[in-house]
């Protein structure tokens, strides 16, 4: 499947990323109103460093899901078909055991835990598309077909 | 009135040529040009025509023939006096014209038979061609109201304002006869009468009737500046005649590597040539870029050696040739040569591919 | 004792429309002249001082919160003093120092590209579509003979060493240290991809770029960095720096702070050291002393590259010009008054040297009065801003062109013109590493490759629209321009004729 992988030589932590990705998951997916609105949305990406080192973090959609495996309520699922792993709002309880389990720290919690969905695999994700850089990239892994 | 060159004027000029040739030298009257380039009447629009014609002063071969305008005689006793100073003169007089009804205002029209005076040749260490070269630019240049118009050996250039085939009566050329003949019809997209600015245009024993507006003119006019020319006319027939000149008299090339300088191919062409061909365009289009000519031209260039037709690359005017017999033909239209004979092979002369028709007897 | 109140006011003033600022703190994160802060609530902030207008905020800017205008504050009206004028005595008053400025000449001066027309064909002769006729801009540039020498049909000439480009169009000298590792990199792989030249400008090649080495000119100038026999040898031209336009008569000085081990390395000199480039090259004191040093170039390389000399479009070009001609080089490179700098002493950046059009008419005529035009390439520089610059240039009597500031622009460059401070937020001007990653050549050289792209399909519509299909039918060719609102001495000089003629 294809993965949101991040350069970290090319990310020059702007954290613009984030600020699409928020958007993206709001009421309203406009970047001025996504961060007045209510109930507040967040970031399903993160930029980890400083001007000398950074890179984002986002969900790898692992084939073994650790998150999934942890899920008290089976709200955290992966498809089958499309092998994206996605939080089911309707059953998720908001324990964080999920946040807990995922070893690259990318699943964040408010009211539930939320995620990168790859923007609903509905092409380029939105933190990959305003990139000033090109440090995030949409693709195929390597070992992968 | 404006003329060709004055003050750096340029007159474009739309037009119809023709040439016929007989390979084994034999010579023949000017009757059928004139009936060739008369079928185009429509391609000019009588404000010029005009005639060369090769092999038509046998008696006087190795004399320089000067066909000369004066506008008075002012302008002649000038001249003459400078000729006189400079050649030995075989033979001088009017050249003998015809009245036609449609052509008037004609100027004195003198011809002279001359050789270079040793002396001064020898002084100036210049051959005999270059010498007289720059004796006629120097007249052509500095004496107002004198005109050489024609200057090489064994032929001669007759031109005139008027429609081309009036001018061959004017100039009584069925009584010339020469192995060689070509002819023009012009039409200007300007109306100055000078009857030097009719074609065809001539240096030596070089003349050219050309079709076309070459959009390189001023790359071309400066390129050959370089090398000692002086485009007075600033005429499309003067530069390019000139650049003839440098690259076969001058530089020694053959006939056909100097058309493959003017109209040389394209780069893309050149790449899928063998190694070979491909170094011998590539040095070419290197070493003579400014001698590249562009945009529409068809020409015939003649010399005492015989024809060269040459369409532009992209072959953006009109050039057909024949045969029949010993006898080529070249003309803009297929009609004006089969007015005159019944051709054994017609064909389109391709863009930028020269075709070199040569005399029996001549140089090579 | 210092005077502690600041006189000189901040040039430019940062614009947050708080209506829209959601205070994610790009702004502050990207701005390497701390012109944006966050506060401890989270909240950001401006600082108009710090701000140089480089615009690396506004592009990035998700919300579109911030524009940048003139500082509101004028001193009182006056057409002699002005703000400028001002302000730069205060500067000097502070520092006691030289003013230095990036870039070119912003002086408004008359710009001749701007007042030349061009030629297009109309019956008489047919224009030609690019798009269906072939359309010809490959140059060729070197020393070419007189004539060719033939015997039985074949060629005998050997012509010296000739570099066929692609499009009459190369990038210009801008040296490693000048600019950063990415920008070179991105123009040495965008003039691979479309078939022309980068330079190397005077500091060095960076080992990595050998692979990029048959697309690249190597300077050799008066500081001599990096210039050794590899890289003489891997170069396809060797270019010889006298002069650069935007500072005639100035030699170069890279401060120690922008020479990290990269740089030291690429120029062979100690790391922190200040690079300077003598104003002459103390090898070259006369016309024959030149040729010396291009005839050396010329032995060390067997005769396999050409050799340019470089000079500034100053008063005398064409009798300079000549003199190189004269002294053997293969190509001349004229940069005229316009031609940008990573540093200039402003007073000579803005009063020395002449526009390049009428330098390079001057020398053009000049070569041709004296018969030696096609014996040499010209290649010109010095602001060149668009196509249609390139082929008045051309039509003026130039080979080729080199362009440099339009080429950063493609890399993202604003003309703030402060490239002097090392802080360029683009990645382009600087060496702090922070920085330079912002600039992905990967991405950026596609960009450089693009404007050469569209430019060179610009020039094809052109010439086909002069009935021209070869470029060199273009060169020289005057007859294509006219003049509009010039001088007689000007349309003299540029060797045109007035619109209307």
């Amino acid at each position: 499947m294809k993965r949101v992988y991040a350069n970290e030589k090319l990310c020059i932590n702007c954290r613009v990323c984030e600020v699409y990705c928020r958007a993206a998951h709001s009421k309203s997916a406009d970047v001025v109103r996504a961060y007045k609105e209510e109930p507040e949305s967040c970031s399903r990406i993160h930029v980890e460093g400083d001007n000398n080192a950074s890179i984002a973090v986002s969900c790898r959609h692992c084939e073994n899901p650790a998150c999934v495996e942890a899920c008290i309520t089976g709200a955290m699922q992966k498809d089958p078909k499309t092998g994206l792993v996605i939080n089911d709002p309707a059953r998720c309880v908001g324990c964080m055991t999920c946040a807990l389990a995922c070893p690259y720290g990318c699943i964040k919690i408010g009211h539930i835990a939320q995620k990168c969905d790859l923007c609903g695999l509905s092409g380029e994700p939105e933190c990959v598309r305003h990139c000033p850089n090109n440090a995030l990239i949409y693709a195929q892994g390597g070992s992968e077909k | 009135m404006l003329r060709e060159g004055e003050n750096g004027y340029r007159i474009p000029a739309g037009c119809a040529i023709s040439a016929i040739i007989n390979k084994r030298g034999e010579r023949f009257s000017g009757e059928g040009i004139i009936a060739s380039i008369k079928v185009m009447h429509e391609r000019s629009n009588g404000l010029g025509g005009g005639f060369a014609a090769y092999g038509i002063y046998p008696e006087y071969k190795e004399h320089y023939a000067f066909h000369v305008f004066y506008e008075g005689d002012e302008a002649r006793s000038r001249t003459e006096e400078f000729i006189n100073q400079n050649y030995e003169v075989e033979s001088c007089g009017k050249i003998p014209t015809r009245k036609v009804r449609s052509i008037s205002g004609a100027p004195q029209i003198w011809r002279y038979f001359v050789r270079p005076k040793q002396y001064r040749m020898a002084a100036m260490e210049f051959t005999e061609d270059e010498y007289t070269a720059r004796t006629v630019t120097h007249i052509n240049s500095n004496f107002a109201g004198a005109y050489v118009f024609s200057s090489g050996k064994n032929m001669g250039a007759f031109k005139a304002v008027g429609y081309p085939e009036d001018v061959g009566e004017f100039y009584m050329l069925d009584e010339y006869k020469g192995f060689s003949w070509t002819a023009h019809g012009r039409f200007p997209t300007n109306t100055p009468g000078w009857w030097g600015g009719a074609h065809p245009f001539t240096l030596l024993d070089w003349s050219i009737v050309h079709n076309g507006e070459i959009s390189s003119y001023d790359a071309n006019r400066r390129y050959v500046e370089m090398f000692g020319y002086k485009c007075s006319l600033m005429t499309d027939t003067e530069v390019i005649t000139y650049l003839f000149d440098l690259l076969v008299r001058k530089h020694n090339l053959p006939m056909e590597t100097a058309a493959h300088v003017l109209a040389a191919p394209t780069w893309d062409v050149i790449e899928s040539m063998d190694k070979d061909m491909r170094d011998y365009f590539t040095t070419l289009r290197t070493v003579y870029s400014g001698a590249l000519v562009n945009g529409p031209f068809s020409i015939i260039l003649g010399s005492s050696d015989g024809l060269l037709a040459l369409n532009d690359r992209l072959k953006l005017r009109s050039l057909m040739g024949a045969t029949a017999g010993d006898m080529v033909y070249f003309a803009s239209e297929e009609a004006a040569i089969r007015e005159i004979c019944e051709p054994e092979r017609v064909w389109s002369i391709g863009g930028g591919e020269p075709v070199i028709v040569k005399v029996e007897g001549g140089m090579e | 004792m210092e005077y502690n109140l600041e006189l000189v006011m901040p040039r430019y003033k940062i614009v947050r429309d708080k209506e829209r600022c959601i205070n994610c703190g790009a702004c502050a994160r990207q701005c390497a002249n701390e012109a944006h802060v966050i506060y401890d609530d989270g909240t950001v902030h401006s600082i108009d001082e710090n701000c140089v207008n480089c615009q690396r905020c506004v592009c990035l800017c998700p919300a579109h919160a911030l524009h940048i205008t003139k500082y509101p504050l004028e001193f009182c009206e006056n057409a002699n003093w002005t703000s400028e004028a001002i302000q730069e005595v205060y500067t000097q008053a502070k520092t006691g120092g030289v003013l230095l400025s990036g870039m070119g000449n912003p002086k408004p001066y008359p710009i001749y590209w701007d007042k030349m027309l061009l030629n297009a064909s109309q019956v008489t002769n047919p224009s030609i579509d690019p798009l269906r006729e072939p359309m010809e801009t490959v140059t060729i540039l070197g020393r070419k003979p007189d004539c060719v020498k033939m015997k039985n049909g074949a060629i005998t000439s050997k012509l010296p060493p000739q570099i066929k480009l692609s499009m009459p169009i190369m990038f210009s000298a801008m040296s490693f240290g000048s600019i950063s590792l990415n920008a070179q990199k991105s123009l040495a792989m965008a003039a691979k991809k479309m078939g022309t030249l980068f330079n190397t400008g005077e500091g060095g090649l960076h080992r990595d770029f050998y692979p990029y080495a048959d697309c690249a000119v190597v300077q050799v100038a008066s500081g001599r960095f990096g210039v050794h026999k590899q890289y003489l040898e891997a170069a396809r031209m060797i270019e010889i720096k006298i002069g650069q336009g935007a500072k005639p008569g100035i030699g170069g000085h890279l401060p120690g702070g922008k020479v990290n081990e990269e740089v030291s390395a690429t120029r062979m000199i100690p790391a922190g050291a200040d690079a300077i480039s003598p104003a002459p090259h103390h090898d070259i004191y006369s016309i024959e002393d030149l040729r010396q040093l291009i005839y050396s170039l010329k032995e060390v390389t067997e005769y396999k590259k050409p050799v340019a000399v470089k000079i500034a479009a100053v008063h005398n070009s064409a009798a300079i010009a000549s003199g190189i001609a004269r002294a053997g080089a293969d190509v001349i490179v004229m940069d005229g008054y316009r031609g940008g700098t990573g540093a200039a002493p402003t007073r000579i950046r803005d009063n020395v040297g002449i526009p390049i059009e009428l330098a390079l008419a001057a020398v053009d005529s000049r070569l041709r009065e004296e018969g030696i035009r096609h014996n040499v390439s010209l290649v010109v520089a010095g602001s060149i801003r668009n196509s249609a610059d390139i082929v008045k240039a051309i039509a003026l009597g130039a080979d080729a062109v080199y362009i440099a500031s339009s080429a950063l622009m493609a890399l993202g460059c604003h003309m703030c013109r402060t490239c002097n401070t090392g802080k360029c937020n683009w990645g382009i001007a600087t060496q702090r590493p922070d920085l330079v990653k912002r600039l992905n050549p990967e991405v950026m050289h596609l960009r450089a490759a693009n404007l050469l792209n569209a430019w060179n399909h610009e020039i094809k519509e052109i010439l086909g629209g002069m009935g021209i299909n070869a470029i060199e039918s273009l060169r020289g060719n005057r007859l294509m321009l006219r003049g509009i609102g010039l001088t007689q001495k000007e349309l003299d000089i540029l060797g045109i004729k007035h619109a209307g003629e």
